[in-house]
């Protein structure tokens, strides 16, 4: 029951085939199960116990809220949710419990989704692996996958466990790591330079980022507001649009929300791309890109092709610029929001009461970690009064090159591009912690952030698995506010690859029902 | 202004790096002098630490210098993907409230509806350099609430540091 998606689980719970608290207990079991893989911050076991006897009794009556009632789901712990926890993987916020619920968390409720818990990421949301956190670094549960150990069985030997270790990715790479996992049916990352798609990559999952504007971000704790967005991480794409047909809106606590009104996102299954064009822009064929995405990212292109889609070479010239760009931004929005944490209405407090400004700085010193400290001072720096013209403006001035790249090749009848979502799969804990946080960060994002600063929506899929048995993602970009588009092209990929199952039958012991959808490793993609 | 009582307080409570960053440095390059790094935590309100953490500025300053490569010549600079678009403003009525309860409970320090804070902006003189050390002194309240009130800036003024 555990390993079907989301709308099949939904439709069991319709047909009582199972009881939402008997789904709810069945997950509560896998996260403690699964408990190694440091996916869950917080476990709400009462409430979602609670939520799953208010849905039961909903379902008895036949009064059931839709799709989600009774589902059970993850949120990332950077969302605002009342009553519980919220402490976006910092010191500077252990202990925070907020008075509000985030929108999005309100409409998952709203719904009769069950919450089981708050997720794991690097300390507010800056990272690309996951390893960053106060409360340690995910595991991704790919690791302990038959299909990647019986590959490393035939390569190394006598290698420890650690060093097979894999990162999750980041920065939701707790919420990525739950739904893989199948402890829960969807999870809310965030997504600021691609924070939702790099774990789902490697994770294989969904991971989604909608347009800019479309979901709210009220109660997410921001990062960069101008390009943060919550993302959806799901096992399909029919479930992703489930989810974003609940979040979607606009938000009167939210202004960059957009007022259009929104349908329900429904996804017709492509039964011809015929009409379709799909741009394959040529800056993303970066030499530091593997091998193994490089000729998996051509083989999907020609799967496009060779159903009838065009499929044209296209160029984004200002690509390369990127990401230096986004660090610029990035790194001067963070200065700015961080300067809400000072001890004084909320989170973390020193014992130095000298003066205001000495708690201040020693609040900051034990709140926060090097890698947000170092991304606070370099965006102090790039905001100085003598580098504010060169470094900020400059950035927002690239940024709109960015973006005018994208809108030059959507009104040259690019219908969908087509792009890596990350550089290889997920590499071991221990190779990962090598290189530093903004090292990490502009490998991680290469092929990510440019979409958050153009406010278009992304997702990634999972494609094939590689030589290695990891997951390999690729990313589709559409236009601003085309996201059903987007998902639907998406929908058609993912009905072409069958991407395999994650086969944990060490972890699963007794979960055998986890499997019982399971799919052959049919990979299209790699004759 | 109380950037100036922050940085000599942290330079002392914290022991950050005092040694670098007030003395000549030997690792400074161009741009980080110790005066930029001086600003930079008053402004930031963190301390850099460690040599490594000035060695990751720079970097990061070498990361984004690239940047000048690119002709922006005549390009405006984008804020929000938003900006054709009119911003949603709610109209001007209390629609909640009265959590002021719930509001402090997540505070530290409170009194009665009060968050409370240390004595104000300037308890170290500025441009002593002390790194005298003192717990919350109740029973000196005036002599900190005094010297802040002689010593504050206006906020227009933009005179660097002073150190003597």
């Amino acid at each position: 029951m555990l390993g079907r998606t989301l709308r099949e689980v939904s439709v069991a719970l319709k047909q009582g085939q199972i009881t939402p608290t008997e789904l709810c207990r069945k997950c509560l079991s896998l996260i403690q199960k699964t408990k190694f893989l440091n996916a869950y911050i917080t476990v709400s076991e009462e409430l979602a116990l609670k939520q799953a006897e208010e849905a039961e009794e909903r379902y008895k009556k036949g009064q059931s809220l839709g799709d989600l009632d009774g589902i059970p789901v993850a949120v990332k712990d950077n969302f605002s949710t009342s009553g519980i926890e919220t402490t976006c993987a910092s010191n500077m916020l252990k202990g925070y419990i907020p008075p509000f619920n985030a929108t999005v968390v309100q409409k998952l409720l709203d719904q009769g989704a069950l919450l089981m818990g708050k997720t794991n990421l690097d300390e507010f949301a800056m990272g690309s692996g996951s390893t960053d956190g106060v409360f340690g670094p995910v595991k991704n549960p790919w690791s302990y996958s038959k299909q990647y150990r019986e590959k490393r069985r035939q390569k190394a030997q006598g290698e420890s466990e650690a060093a097979d270790c894999l990162i999750a990715g980041g920065s939701s790479g707790g919420s990525a790591a739950a739904v893989s996992a199948f402890t829960c049916f969807a999870a809310l990352g965030s997504d600021t330079g691609g924070s939702t798609r790099n774990p789902a990559a490697h994770c294989g999952l969904v991971g989604f980022k909608p347009s800019y504007g479309l979901v709210s971000r009220h109660g997410l704790i921001p990062l960069v507001n101008s390009m943060d967005v919550p993302g959806i991480l799901t096992r399909c794409v029919d479930d992703t649009a489930i989810v974003l047909g609940v979040l979607a809106g606009h938000d009167p606590k939210d202004s960059t929300t957009v007022q259009d009104p929104v349908k329900p996102f429904m996804l017709p299954s492509l039964t011809d791309v015929n009409k379709l064009c799909i741009g394959i822009p040529k800056e993303y064929l970066v030499p530091e890109l593997s091998s193994e995405v490089r000729s998996l990212w051509s083989k999907a292109a020609g799967l496009f092709e060779s159903a009838g889609a065009k499929v044209i070479e296209v160029s984004l010239p200002h690509t390369s610029y990127s990401i230096v760009c986004y660090h610029v931004l990035c790194t001067s929005e963070v200065a700015s929001n961080m300067a809400r944490f000072d001890g004084l209405e909320y989170g973390h407090r020193c014992d130095i009461n000298v003066s205001t400004e000495a708690m201040y700085a020693a609040t900051r010193r034990e709140g926060f970690n090097d890698v947000v400290r170092g991304r606070i001072l370099s965006g102090n720096f790039f905001l100085l009064k003598e580098n504010y013209e060169n470094y900020f403006v400059k950035a927002q001035k690239v940024r709109r090159l960015i973006a005018n790249d994208f809108v030059n090749i959507f009104n040259s009848g690019v219908d969908i591009l087509l792009t890596p979502t990350t550089l290889s799969e997920a590499v071991p804990y221990l190779e990962f912690i090598k290189e530093d946080n903004r090292t990490r960060s502009a490998q991680g994002d290469i092929f990510t952030q440019a979409v958050n600063m153009a406010g278009l929506p992304a997702v990634s899929m999972p494609a094939a698995l590689s030589h290695q048995g990891l997951p390999i993602g690729l990313q589709f970009i559409g236009r601003a506010f085309c996201d059903q588009k987007l998902l639907t092209v998406a929908k058609w990929f993912e009905k072409q690859v069958q991407f395999p199952v994650i086969q944990l039958p060490e972890l699963m012991d007794g979960c055998s029902s986890v499997f019982e959808n399971e799919k052959l490793a049919s990979v299209s993609l790699k004759h | 202004m109380w950037a100036r009582a922050v940085w000599l307080t942290s330079r002392g409570v914290l022991g950050g790096c005092q040694a670098f960053a007030t003395k000549a440095n030997p690792q400074e390059s161009g741009r980080i002098t110790a005066a930029v790094i001086e600003h930079l935590e008053r402004l930031a309100l963190v301390d850099f630490g460690s040599r490594e953490a000035v060695a990751r500025l720079e970097k990061a300053i070498a990361f984004a210098d690239r940047l000048r490569a690119v002709d922006t010549d005549g390009v405006e600079p984008m804020e929000s993907v938003l900006e054709d678009r009119c911003l949603y403003l709610r109209s001007d009525n209390v629609a909640e409230g009265n959590c002021a309860e719930e509001l402090l409970q997540n505070s530290h320090c409170v009194v009665e509806e009060y968050f409370v804070a240390p004595p104000g902006p300037c308890a170290f003189k500025a441009g002593s350099g002390t790194t005298e050390v003192n717990p919350w002194p109740y029973n000196s309240l005036s002599y900190y609430f005094q010297t802040g009130n002689i010593s504050l800036p206006k906020l227009d003024e933009k005179e660097p540091f002073l150190h003597s």
